[in-house]
């Protein structure tokens, strides 16, 4: 999660929601994002909301924050129930950072417990946490499989150690394999996330990083090229001249490579970034969020959605917990979606997906653009007859350029 | 010590044997203003307490508003042995590309003063209206200025002079403006050395305008040099190229402040006034006379102002195209040489075809349009004006390269100018090779002392209105200056190179270049094109083309990444935000074919600020 916030409208403090987000919530799927705001350290390529242990003291402090967690939770019931949004279990549950194993494996299963307890969780729901390789134990695992926890997705960026550096990764690369096994024995699916396109990494470089990921055997991948976002030390560093910026072709040749070597060892595409070994092992919770169903982000910087209407929580941890303890919703602002803002929003993510978006969505302007990207090599003609906008190889790399041409006015 | 005159002579009466008519040709910043400003406060046009209000810059920051009666001619009485005189200085436009006003000016004088300063020696457009004065047989005062500086160099340059209009280096006058040494001496030698203007009192009246200036108040202040008869208030003129006729509303003098008249006589030098509204109505170089008793003949010598270079000025924003079309309009009121007509271009939307006099003017007029109207203004490449002979006979004058005819072309004639350029010796091998370049052919060289050369080429005038300027300073250190002026014209083996985007013609790319020089601009525009262009989703070939032979050949790459990697629940809001601005950052983007063109493409691309930047480094 990016941590600049967008602009919005003002939340109201008792994060009631329009009356519009109660229709048809029936049939849309819940889910619940927990993000956890604590790293061991900062990376220099990384803009996410996150602080070191040192940053934070006082309510905002890691000891206190599972608490302030659970009172946003049985405010945000409180929310739903009095905007008329009926009770559903949840069907997914992320846990994402920062680093949410930095927090006892307790912590975790605390949060979990409580949410439950409020909305329940359906039968055979998908429970993620991500995590760093080195904050993790086997204990730890088993504590949060015992808990509900049924997956577990490690930053592992890169095999290479310069690559790592580079990146501020503090991880030892041998430790992987070793968290990657301790989860496999306490019941855990494991997901993988790289990174390719870090300055200075060499396209065999990219190449020992995905053989490496493949020989763990993980059941998902996620590769997701590099981007230099503003305000970050690394993006200084390539102003500066102290590293070569990023290349776009580069990109484009790697990204070819994770492709032919993911699917050559097993791994299939759902998600322009997202390999899976099969279709149950994708990752329910973000096809969620492409898919526009709703969820409940808790904790500072989350964003929410329920049936049209988005909203933020202030970013800091400190301002998120006095909120809390006051007894108001953290919501920092929120948007309601136009009929229109919701029309682009679903062509642009679920062009995204493998499954692809069905061409009754689109409006007469876009169907007409489809032809145009299927001559250009960017669309499967099969699937778009089929009433699927599909993207080939080509068109997943250039997914932005197909969406403006999808939405031309 | 001469006395400031004790009883000024009365216009209208005055005997044209105690008048003076002089003007001072200078270089920008050799002293001129200050040696007026001397002038005027010795004399005593001036009082003393409002001389300290720096009587000049006051009128300078006022003519830059255009409101004001400039100080284009000063009346000035001064006393040599008992004799009230009047002298009237006459000011000349000061620079390259005003070369027939300048000759006006100098026409309504019997003499003038060269003023150069004592630091840096002669500037070739100095040496130009020297030359221009001595034509006229101007009787000429040589005056080195600024003699209080430490780095003057007296003796050198009055040697220089001298050997210029061939005199003695002790006949040159040293002053300063500044500490008003020799300034005295000066308005004396005025009196003595220049012939007092002759003329037939009982003529039909006959006066030259030698400025025109428009006044948001008074309308347009014509400035005469009475040369036959007498013109009065209130009787009716006839300007002799139009046969236009007005009443002269007010008739006088400037001392500096226009002081009205019973008239001007024979000799003498003052403004009229007659209600127009436009300096086209009154027209430099033309001859005033009276409608019910006209001169036979005019005092010759008019010339339509010829407009010589010519650019495309588009607004950056479409939408301020009235407001350049209402600036334009305002301008011409006060500039007889401005000429435009509307224009389209497929790249840049609507604008006006201007025709300058050349590119100095250009470029002030551009500069004062954006300034006080507060636009943005792309201005297309300079061009000049082509005669184009078809096979069939027919001529065409072709002042923009989309006008160039497709079809079989007998002849194309193209502008030629006689420039002079003036520098230090250790830089004429740079010049030549400059100038050869630039297709010149050389004239002669002469050496103005020791170490300073003149150096004389005839080159086309497409060849300097871009960056020889430029080059020329950069070439020469700062020391060179140049003075160009038209002569004639001549076949040239001329192309028009036009620019392909993906097999289309951009018109706003397209250029007329010497066959030579067709393959290095072709090269020059894809190379800088490729850098400027973003690529797209499929490769784009550029080419440079002469009709449909490809001399030049560049390809962007198609873009092989255009992806977020990243899109989950937090990223939505801002990827739709950011989706919604690439779109509207799509409709600034101008269409060729299937390509899509930022706008700051084609300025940067058209801009000529590149070369000056290379120029300046």
């Amino acid at each position: 999660m990016p941590s600049a916030l967008p602009l919005g409208l003002p939340a109201p403090e008792d994060g009631i929601l329009p009356t519009d987000a109660a229709v048809g919530a029936d049939a849309r799927d819940f889910g619940l994002y927990v993000h956890i705001p604590f790293c061991a350290v900062r990376c220099g390529y990384c803009d996410f909301n996150t602080y070191t242990a040192t940053e934070l003291g006082g309510g905002a402090s890691q000891d206190a924050y599972a608490g302030s967690v659970l009172t946003e939770l049985g405010l945000g019931a409180v929310a739903l129930e009095r905007s008329g949004v009926p009770r559903r279990p949840m069907s997914t549950v992320f846990f994402g950072g920062g680093t949410p194993t930095l927090l006892p494996a307790e912590d975790l299963a605390a949060i979990l417990r409580a949410a439950t307890a409020t909305w329940g969780l359906e039968p055979g729901a998908e429970v993620t946490t991500e995590a760093n390789p080195d904050s993790v134990t086997p204990e730890s695992l088993r504590i949060l499989r015992d808990a509900g926890f049924t997956r577990v997705s490690f930053g592992m960026q890169s095999a290479v150690p310069h690559v790592l550096a580079v990146l501020d990764r503090t991880h030892a690369p041998e430790r992987v394999p070793q968290a990657v096994q301790w989860a496999r024995d306490a019941g855990l699916k494991v997901s993988l996330d790289l990174i390719y396109g870090t300055p200075g990494e060499s396209i065999d470089d990219w190449r020992a990083s995905l053989t490496t990921a493949l020989s763990y055997g993980p059941d998902h991948i996620s590769a997701y090229a590099l981007i230099i976002e503003e305000g970050t030390r690394l993006a200084s560093q390539i102003r500066r001249g102290q590293v070569p910026p990023i290349d776009d072709d580069d990109h484009a040749d790697k990204y070819a490579l994770a492709d032919e070597l993911l699917t050559a060892g097993g791994l299939h595409w759902y998600e322009v970034s997202n390999w899976a070994r099969t279709p149950d092992d994708a990752c329910r919770h973000n096809l969620a969020y492409w898919r526009g169903s709703d969820w409940w982000g808790a904790g500072p910087g989350a964003h929410s959605h329920v049936g049209g209407t988005r909203w933020w929580n202030v970013k800091h941890p400190r301002a998120y917990s006095t909120a809390l303890d006051t007894g108001k919703s953290p919501a920092a602002g929120r948007e309601i979606l136009t009929t229109a803002d919701r029309y682009v929003e679903d062509v642009m993510l679920r062009v995204r997906l493998r499954e692809g978006l069905p061409t009754g969505k689109l409006a007469p302007a876009g169907r007409t653009a489809v032809a145009g990207l299927i001559a250009d090599g960017l669309v499967e003609p099969a699937a778009a007859f089929a009433g699927r906008v599909v993207l080939t190889f080509r068109g997943r790399l250039l997914a932005d350029a197909v969406v403006r041409r999808l939405l031309p006015d | 010590m001469s006395p400031m005159a004790r009883t000024a002579p009365v216009p209208a009466a005055t005997d044209p044997a105690i008048i003076r008519n002089f003007c001072i040709i200078a270089h920008i910043d050799h002293g001129k203003s200050t040696l007026a400003d001397r002038m005027l406060q010795l004399t005593g046009a001036v009082e003393q307490r409002d001389m300290k209000a720096q009587y000049l810059d006051r009128m300078d920051i006022e003519r830059e508003r255009g409101i004001t009666i400039k100080s284009q001619a000063v009346r000035l009485p001064w006393e040599v042995d008992g004799t009230s005189y009047a002298l009237n200085m006459i000011d000349t436009p000061g620079h390259v590309d005003f070369t027939y006003e300048v000759s006006r000016s100098l026409a309504a004088c019997e003499g003038a003063i060269l003023l150069v300063d004592a630091a840096q020696g002669i500037e070739a457009q100095t040496l130009a209206n020297l030359y221009l004065a001595m034509e006229n047989n101007l009787t000429i005062i040589p005056v080195l200025n600024k003699i209080d500086l430490p780095a003057a160099q007296p003796e050198k340059y009055a040697a220089e002079l001298a050997s210029l209009i061939g005199g003695e280096p002790e006949d040159v006058l040293m002053v300063s403006g500044k500490t008003g040494v020799g300034v005295e001496a000066l308005m004396d030698k005025i009196v003595r050395d220049l012939p007092a203007p002759t003329g037939d009192p009982d003529a039909p009246a006959r006066a030259m305008i030698f400025d025109s200036v428009y006044d948001t108040y008074r309308g347009v202040v014509t400035y005469v040099r009475v040369v036959d008869g007498k013109l009065s208030p209130r009787e009716r003129i006839q300007m002799m190229s139009t046969r236009a006729s007005h009443e002269l509303l007010e008739i006088g003098v400037s001392s500096p402040e226009p002081k009205p008249s019973k008239g001007l006589g024979v000799g003498e030098v003052g403004y009229l006034i007659t209600g127009v509204k436009d300096v086209r109505q009154s027209k430099v170089g033309d001859t005033v006379t009276n409608l019910h008793k006209p001169a036979a003949e005019s005092l010759g010598g008019y010339e339509d102002p010829k407009p010589m270079v010519f650019s495309g000025l588009y607004p950056l924003d479409g939408t301020d195209y009235p407001v350049l079309r209402d600036a334009l309009a305002k301008f011409t009121l006060n500039d007889a040489a401005l000429v435009y007509e509307p224009e389209t271009s497929a790249a840049l939307g609507f604008g006006f075809r201007v025709g300058f006099l050349g590119l100095l003017h250009l470029e002030i007029t551009r500069e004062r349009l954006e300034r006080e109207y507060n636009l943005d203004l792309i201005s297309t490449a300079p061009n000049v004006e082509y005669d184009v002979t078809l096979e069939d006979k027919r001529v065409l004058k072709v002042t923009n390269p989309s006008e160039y005819p497709m079809g079989k072309i007998a002849e194309v004639r193209e502008p030629m100018v006689s420039a002079t350029i003036l520098a230090p010796s250790e830089f004429v091998g740079a010049i030549m090779e400059l100038c050869q370049q630039r297709r010149g052919v050389l004239g002669g060289m002469d050496y103005l002392s020791e170490d300073r050369v003149e150096i004389r080429y005839r080159l086309p005038l497409a060849e300097i209105v871009f960056d020889f300027f430029d080059l020329l300073k950069s070439k020469t250190r700062g020391y060179g200056s140049l003075d160009w002026k038209a002569d004639g014209d001549q076949v040239s083996d001329l192309v028009k190179v036009d620019i392909l985007l993906q097999g289309e013609q951009v018109d706003a790319f397209s250029a007329i270049t010497h066959r030579d020089k067709a393959y290095a601009y072709g090269v020059m525009m894809t190379g800088k094109l490729r850098e400027l262009i973003p690529r797209q989703q499929f490769e784009v070939p550029i080419q440079a083309a002469i009709g449909a032979r490809i001399i030049a050949r560049e390809s962007i790459r198609a873009i092989r990444k255009d992806v977020l990697a990243k899109c989950y629940g937090g990223d939505i809001t801002r990827k739709r935000k950011l989706l919604e601005k690439q779109k509207e950052g799509k409709k600034r983007m101008k269409m060729v074919g299937r390509v899509e063109v930022p706008q700051e493409a084609f300025i940067a691309a058209l801009s000529s600020d590149e070369s000056k930047d290379k120029a300046k480094k």
